[in-house]
């Protein structure tokens, strides 16, 4: 017969991480969704109180936040050419070659020094007049004979797009290269040889080599072996990337906007992360960003329930 | 030469040429950022690459502007401590998920497993006001405590250990060892891939944590790198050369663990997507 301390034992090994668990991340959870009920700010003298639904019935007439939502967006654009970029590189990596394991942790680089160092350095790339960026631009320029300026990158809120400022709409001024763009073009660079190479090179390896050879003795060329054989065997890796980069782009760009933009030009680079923050942290409606952060939650919560439901939870990855 | 590995030799020169482009267009900025670090500030604005002169002076002028010494010895501290806490915290919770039997154990699992998709801004929040009231704000503690436990880190671990063979601990409890002595004498030295996978994950997360610190700490001297860094950037922010120089320093300590643990870093991030 077990004796008592030895049913007790597990709860000893768990304690301290559930102890943790249910303080820093069960509590919170309940805390945060009561508190996106109350007018809780912390600057007012009266005492907080339940408003209802108030605040989610003023997030929803709120253009900030829904400029937020759009710029979420905006800055998620990258992410199918940085999986594509990706993608590529495993495929090429995938192969016996001299120089294979230093090309891939060059290709990781980025990775490991990612940060404020990192987004530092690319606010000194993107400085439009002694930037080197715009210098390669402006000499390119030169040399067809053009004196056109570069972009001006983290100061404009132009984009390709032609999408309007203060509300959400078109607008033709805004035609051009702007903040969200540099941050885009930054976010590829930085993703290219991280993650999601590394799961594209273990998932080529499930890619059985008999059947892409049968293919080659058939005649099949080069492409037609990649859409035919290996991107569909790739198609629960890649399924799997795309919804934990929309996880990741949706609850993304806190730091860049903090560090790089403070959230500028005009709120272009204003996240709904740094909406929240903003809301919470500078103007102390602690009620009102909780709401924001649960509205933030049911798109997250929507995508990983797809991949719950139709996604292999990435079983055969690795 | 046969035409079969001539086609051979083109495509691994194909090969060869766009991983190259790639892999310059990786480094560059990183280069950039070395040569500016070095340079003297008018010449960081000409569009020279390398510097006209050398100035390696410029790295011992951060630690007289900014206490940069205090930074890096806080992101050190803090690192470390979470780090320790959480695998040795994640390795205990793993134990019990993998390698004991008792009620409730995959529902509570689940549970973990569930909060691993809530985001990190749905929380931050009420943490702010719970350490707050544990007058644990702008404090290491305030700074360890809540990042040192990781759901995340638990499943990893657990995924890690329920692979180990049932009838070492099994055997172990025959000779009678407790609970404690499989845990530590048993299972903890098979996890040393795991654990090691984990600790170099937590530590370069940490290392590189920036939303907590920045809302938890107020004073100059509690800062860790970079948050101090980002203050050196927008009051010093025309000392390009400068923060150039504290950025290459604030990169070497990823870079040296990175060499040292490349291979349980990678292993650990595949293992770690594995959590759907």
């Amino acid at each position: 017969m077990r004796t008592r301390a030895a049913k007790l034992a597990p709860l000893g090994f768990l304690a301290p991480n559930l102890l943790g668990f249910l303080v820093f991340t069960a509590w919170p959870v309940v805390y945060s969704l009561i508190a996106s009920f109350s007018n809780w700010n912390l600057q007012k003298t009266v005492s907080s109180r339940f408003v209802g639904v108030q605040n989610y019935a003023e997030i929803f007439g709120d253009s900030k936040f829904w400029l937020s939502f759009v710029n979420t967006a905006y800055l998620m654009l990258g992410i199918p050419v940085s999986i594509a970029l990706s993608l590529w590189v495993a495929i090429l990596l995938n192969r016996k070659m001299p120089g294979n394991a230093t090309l891939k942790a060059l290709l990781f680089l980025p990775s490991v020094t990612s940060g404020v160092a990192i987004m530092i350095l690319w606010k000194a790339l993107y400085n439009p007049d002694f930037g080197p960026i715009n210098s390669a631009i402006e000499g390119i320029f030169h040399w067809f004979g053009l004196n056109t300026h570069g972009p001006q990158w983290l100061l404009s809120t132009q984009n390709p797009l032609s999408l309007d400022v203060e509300k959400v709409g078109l607008a033709h001024k805004q035609f051009g290269v702007g903040a969200r763009d540099a941050l885009n073009i930054m976010g590829i660079w930085g993703a290219i040889g991280g993650t999601n190479m590394l799961l594209y090179l273990a998932g080529l390896t499930n890619v059985p080599e008999e059947l892409l050879e049968a293919a080659q003795l058939d005649g099949a060329g080069k492409m037609a072996l990649f859409w035919r054989i290996t991107w569909p065997q790739l198609a629960p890796t890649t399924f799997f990337i795309v919804i934990m980069s929309i996880i990741g782009g949706l609850q993304g760009g806190f730091e860049t906007a903090k560090v790089m933009t403070n959230g500028g030009p005009a709120g272009t680079t204003t996240t709904m992360a740094f909406y929240i923050y903003k809301k919470a942290f500078e103007e102390y409606r602690i009620g009102y960003a909780s709401a924001v952060s649960w509205i933030l939650f049911a798109f997250v919560l929507g995508f990983t329930l797809l991949n719950w439901k139709f996604g292999n939870r990435g079983e055969n990855l690795a | 030469m046969k035409p079969r590995s001539f086609d051979r030799f083109k495509t691994l020169g194909f090969v060869y040429l766009i991983l190259g482009l790639f892999a310059i267009t990786t480094i560059a900025p990183f280069l950039w950022m070395f040569f500016a670090s070095f340079k003297s500030l008018p010449d960081v604005d000409k569009s020279s690459l390398l510097p006209p002169t050398w100035h390696a002076k410029n790295y011992a002028e951060v630690f007289h502007q900014i206490p940069f010494g205090m930074y890096y010895l806080n992101s050190f501290l803090v690192s470390a401590w979470v780090t320790f806490l959480t695998v040795l915290t994640s390795a205990m919770a793993a134990f019990a998920f993998a390698r004991m039997h008792w009620k409730g154990r995959d529902a509570v699992f689940m549970m973990y497993l569930a909060t691993m998709m809530i985001p990190g801004v749905v929380t931050m929040i009420p943490n702010y006001a719970i350490v707050v009231r544990l007058h644990l704000l702008d404090s290491y503690t305030g700074l360890i405590v809540p990042a040192a436990f990781s759901a995340f880190g638990t499943f990893l671990l657990r995924q890690f250990m329920i692979g180990i063979p049932k009838a070492l601990d099994e055997a172990a409890f025959l000779d009678g060892a407790g609970p404690w002595t499989v845990f530590w004498d048993v299972i903890m030295p098979i996890s040393k891939p795991g654990l090691a996978a984990l600790a170099i994950l937590t530590f370069l997360g940490n290392y590189g944590s920036f939303y907590w610190p920045m809302i938890s700490i107020k004073t100059d001297s509690l800062r860790t790198l970079p948050i101090g860094m980002m203050y050196f950037d927008s009051n010093y922010g025309r000392a390009t050369n400068l923060i150039m120089a504290a950025g290459m320093m604030s990169l070497i300590p990823p870079l040296l663990l990175f060499m040292i643990g490349q291979k349980q870093l990678l292993r650990g991030i595949q293992m770690g997507a594995v959590k759907g």
